[in-house]
């Protein structure tokens, strides 16, 4: 009996190869003490050697082991975002863990293992593997959050985030209980071939509304979001960054997968259902951070009005808005990374120089590290040329395409506002006198990280086809 | 089908019965005479102080969760066992990936001296 | 009344009257124990729908395993004056109350108006599914996969559980 073909191994090879790099760092950490260095390089090794699998692999997508997974195309384009993710973090979170003092391999294993959860929620066919695959990323992420484990802060963000995600686990499994229990099977393929038949089904209508609230937990949209700025401000702040890119961009991937390629929603009541999310995110969010005077706190209620603008995109269910969210989620990814990787420089031990003012007359010091602030916070205002703006104009686009322009105007409304709290930080970089500086010498890895991540957001800001040409062939199953 | 299950719920409401009629037996038939030493809380002789509610360390916990970890492997071990001679060779190296996987997870809690009782 | 239906309106009895007063009790430890009935009850009633593989975990993982946790759990917070976790009624328990009742309502909706939408019974077949050896052969051919992905969460969950709740690391 044969169960899992060579082909199968072969093409999700990305997956296997990280995996094994976070086993191997283990085993590293658990045989050698007090060597974190060994693996943070397997990590590192891991996670490079799968982002170039991952590169060749960007072709068709093929179910494999069974019908389970999805590798290559869509799987394959949301891995480059994830592995990014993972990427910069592991290179920004070691100058960072160290200066805490907090510098212990198993963080990196943490950060593997919760990429392959991602991976493998971007890659699911399957409703036990978008199950396990959150599971896996949550609880990675439940840990790192409160990694920092004398910092009464960091305790208190993990065990709210675990507690609150273990009550969105709940929903998921609800939902997915009342799926399987109209349709007969948790094949996502199957459920899609009689959607139309289902949708009519009250039983599996409430099952879809406890995915979107599973959903909607995990990517932080309103009323869901409470978790998130406490949490994004207790956990390490490089486990931010990973966590408001991978994560966010992971769950994004799931409640795509799900409800645009799988579900048929345009039209149906989910629709509208998401429509109202996506705009009360997005006023919640956008309002909530002008009041803010502590950035990490400022960037988790902008990431909420980001998921906002994402899910208009999801809401609107056209082929502009599945490209739309496609595009935003890299753009997203490295504006938001680098801004994070920047407050982890300028921050020190005992959550000290967190505040806007800390900020004041950054630029008399160090001009280079305040123009990339500047790029990413730019970006994250939507102002062209760079890839924020192109993120926001295609999911606009598409809401107005799906009659829903009232959503874009309640989006172009909102990131006005925004502009007003990320050039904030950027006057008081240029403008204001102060005594403001990194903490340390930062190393060329983390500032080359961080660079490439500024590079990126142009480069994507002035040619964006790059990538939504790419994104075209990834909606039919 | 059912029917094979009656011995088991046989065995659970005859223990539930035992221990009601030996608790209410004893009740009835022993003697009762109280006294305040009787009645003080036995600590091998020596004098009870301070509340007997406290509050338990970290310790146990750990124990607790790894107990659970490694008791959801013998889970996936049961129907693997049953179903064993027809999964054949491709079932073992199966079964022998997820032990090899969690045998990490042992090894590194017992370098990590998760295990002792420090 | 067949033995089938006899069972289950015992074990339904059971399963909500100790659930009903696992909520209602003040001593957590108390609570526990009544949750502990209520896993036996729910473990009868998967065996009386021939999930017999669920009844054997429902009562070797959860009465079990589970439940020593939920008490160390007790008795780690040592929650001494349970008079401290009583609230008093705020806008929170309000608007609560009213989202279950609304809830509650739309399940009510479901059996009453539309039970054409409730899956139709399986239970020929849930007496060969139900069989551990079933479960087995599935579990390791159609569904290896996330099997072996189980393997890999519960591993991360080691470490979490070592990294956050390790007295003493190194």
């Amino acid at each position: 009996m044969i169960v899992i073909r060579l082909e199968d191994l072969l093409y999700s090879a990305p997956l296997l190869v990280l995996t094994s790099s976070g086993l191997l760092a283990l085993i590293a950490e658990a045989a050698g003490r007090d060597k974190p260095v060994i693996s943070y390089y397997t990590s590192l090794i891991g996670v490079i050697t799968s982002l170039i699998l991952t590169f060749l692999n960007l072709g068709a997508g093929v179910p494999v082991f069974n019908n389970m997974i999805l590798q290559g195309g869509y799987a394959a384009y949301c891995n480059l975002i994830f592995l990014s993710s993972a990427l910069l973090s592991i290179v920004l979170s070691r100058s960072y863990l160290e200066r805490m003092q907090y510098h212990r391999g198993e963080f990196y294993v943490l950060i593997v293992f919760a990429t392959a959860g991602m991976m493998l929620m971007a890659a699911a066919l399957d409703l036990t593997i978008v199950f396990l695959g959150i599971e896996l990323m949550s609880i990675c992420l439940y840990v790192l959050a409160g990694f920092m484990r004398k910092k009464e802060l960091a305790n208190e963000a993990a065990l709210k985030y675990f507690l609150l995600g273990a009550f969105a686990t709940g929903f998921l499994l609800y939902g997915i209980a009342l799926i399987y229990g109209t349709s007969g099977t948790t094949n996502l393929v199957v459920i899609s071939r009689s959607f139309a038949q289902l949708s009519g089904n009250s039983l599996f209508l409430i099952g879809c509304g406890m995915l979107i609230v599973a959903f909607s937990f995990k990517i932080a949209a309103v009323p869901f979001h409470m978790w998130a700025p406490d949490v994004y401000e207790g956990a390490p702040t490089t486990v931010t960054a990973f966590m408001s890119t991978g994560a966010k961009a992971a769950a994004f991937a799931t409640f795509v997968a799900v409800f645009v390629r799988v579900f048929d929603i345009p039209g149906t009541a989910l629709s509208s259902v998401l429509a109202l999310i996506a705009a009360a995110s997005m006023i919640v969010g956008n309002v909530t951070a002008i009041a803010q005077n502590n950035v990490k706190r400022m960037l988790a209620y902008s990431s909420i009005a980001h998921t906002g603008y994402m899910l208009s995109g999801i809401a609107a269910g056209n082929a502009e808005g599945e490209q739309g969210i496609l595009f935003y989620l890299v753009a997203y990814t490295f504006m938001n990374i680098g801004a994070f990787g920047i407050v982890s420089w300028v921050e020190q031990q005992e959550d000290r120089k967190l505040k806007f003012d800390d900020y004041a007359g950054f630029s008399a010091r160090q001009p280079a590290v305040a123009v990339l602030m500047s790029v990413f916070m730019f970006s994250l205002a939507g102002i062209p040329p760079f890839a924020g703006f192109f993120g926001k104009y295609y999911v606009f686009l598409a809401a107005v395409k799906a009659d829903m322009t009232w959503l874009a105007i309640i989006g172009v409304m909102t990131s006005l506002v925004s502009v007003y709290y990320y050039l904030r930080l950027v006057v008081l970089m240029y403008f204001c006198e102060g005594e403001s500086d990194v903490a340390a010498k930062v190393p060329l890895a983390a500032i080359s990280a961080v660079t490439l991540a500024a590079v990126l957001v142009i480069l994507l800001g002035i040619y964006p086809s790059l990538l939504v040409d790419m994104t075209k062939g990834f909606f039919k199953i | 089908m059912l029917e094979t299950y009656i011995p088991i719920f046989v065995v659970i409401a005859g223990g539930i019965v035992f221990g009601i009629v030996m608790v209410k037996l004893n009740e009835w038939l022993g003697p009762r005479r109280p006294t305040d030493e009787k009645l003080s809380t036995y600590e091998s002789g020596m004098e009870p102080v301070r509340t007997a509610r406290e509050r338990f360390s970290v310790k146990f916990y750990m124990v607790a969760v790894l107990f659970i970890l490694f008791d959801i492997e013998v889970v996936f071990l049961y129907p693997w066992a049953v179903a064993f001679k027809e999964l054949g060779v491709a079932g073992y190296i199966t079964m022998t990936v997820f032990i090899v996987i969690l045998l990490i997870g042992l090894f590194y809690v017992w370098r990590k001296g998760a295990l002792e009782w420090d | 009344m067949t033995l089938q239906s006899f069972l289950f309106y015992l074990l339904a009895v059971i399963s909500v009257g100790s659930a009903l007063l696992m909520v209602t009790r003040r001593n957590p430890v108390i609570a526990a124990l009544y949750l502990i009935l209520n896993f036996f009850a729910l473990g009868g009633l998967y065996l009386t729908l021939h999930a017999q593989f669920i009844a054997f975990i429902q009562i070797l993982v959860y009465a079990g395993a589970i439940m020593v946790l939920f008490l160390f759990v007790i008795m780690l917070l040592n929650l001494g004056d349970v008079k401290q976790l009583t609230e008093r009624v705020s806008y929170k328990k309000i608007i609560a109350a009213g989202l279950s009742f609304a809830l509650l309502m739309e399940m009510l909706y479901i059996f009453v108006y539309a039970p054409s939408d409730l899956p139709t019974s399986r239970f020929e077949q849930a007496a060969t599914i139900g069989t551990v050896e079933y479960i087995g052969k599935q579990l390791y051919t159609t569904f290896l996969f996330p099997f072996e992905v189980a393997s890999v969460l519960l591993l991360a969950a080691i470490v979490g559980a070592v990294i956050l709740a390790k007295r003493r690391l190194n």
